[in-house]
């Protein structure tokens, strides 16, 4: 059953992801990464971990594929691309070959590391002992986890929000006029 | 038995590796500015994917609060890229990646 699982949602994220790469089209783009962020939220639920497939479906698939699409959209360009023009000649092969070059060498270290497997790492402490146990719950571990050991990161990344929205608020507003404003074309 | 094969962490990597290799090719041969995010967004999802399997391998929920983090910082990521490809694009509406080539020396 759970190679079953494994097969079809590693399916959907390699069929996904060489739709994005592939689809000419920026939202049939868009739409492949969603697939693909559905088998990757599946793959977290046979890992155990269902707090991160919920916020993988609600902030990826939700939020960031519809801040795509909304951006797609907003700025008219829902053309396909041509990808028969090729500025540079070589650059294609050399990706391909770059790309089976990386896959097959991240592979041979994965499986030469599984030959020679390093001493599992017991958890020392009781929260993480307790942190995959099903009884207990993944959430509520996470939620130890991050509110405990990591709550200064997690504050800091309240304040790195925050700073992104104020810079995209700057960044992507009309200036009004007479203002010079540099990031919005004054050249126009 | 094929019901009996249980998939192990090594496959979860491998399969994380092509995933991160497929995103790679795309940031190289894609010259879309969107579709250039996409492909960050799939490489930095098989990097969660191998950080979910070493956790679930180790018996260690650090892995998985890490995995909370790096979807934070590729929300805000997001969020700044596409403010940027919407500031260009209004310049230039049908903008490539090869058509911006301002800081060229």
């Amino acid at each position: 059953m759970e190679l079953f699982v494994f097969i079809v949602a590693g399916l959907m994220v390699i069929g996904g992801a060489i739709g994005v790469l592939v689809r000419t089209h920026p939202v049939h783009a868009a739409l492949s990464l969603i697939l693909t962020l559905f088998g990757v939220a599946v793959l977290f639920v046979a890992q155990d971990a269902q707090f991160l497939a919920a916020v993988e479906v609600i902030v990826y698939a939700g939020a960031i594929v519809v801040l795509f699409l909304f951006v797609i959209m907003l700025l008219g360009i829902d053309r396909a691309e041509d990808l028969h023009i090729e500025p540079f000649k070589i650059q294609r092969p050399v990706a391909i070959a770059v790309g089976a070059g990386l896959v097959s060498l991240l592979g041979l270290a994965v499986i030469a590391s599984r030959t020679h497997p390093v001493p599992v790492v017991t958890p020392s402490d009781a929260v993480a002992a307790a942190a995959l146990d099903p009884h207990d719950g993944n959430i509520r571990a996470l939620a130890r986890d991050v509110f405990s050991d990591h709550v200064m990161a997690f504050e800091l990344t309240s304040v790195l929000l925050v700073i992104a929205v104020v810079a995209t608020v700057l960044l992507a507003r009309k200036p009004r006029k007479g203002e010079t404003y540099i990031a919005s074309g004054s050249t126009q | 038995m094929i019901a009996a094969v249980q998939p192990t962490t090594t496959w979860y990597l491998l399969l994380a590796a092509a995933l991160f290799a497929i995103g790679a090719v795309g940031v190289m041969v894609r010259r879309n500015p969107l579709v250039l995010f996409m492909c960050i967004e799939l490489m930095l999802n098989a990097v969660n994917l191998s950080f979910v399997a070493f956790a679930k391998q180790m018996g260690d929920i650090g892995g998985e609060s890490t995995v909370f983090f790096v979807m934070v910082v590729a929300a805000a990521e997001v969020v700044v890229g596409l403010g940027i490809v919407v500031s260009i694009l209004r310049r230039k509406p049908s903008a490539n990646t090869d058509d911006l080539t301002e800081l060229k020396g």
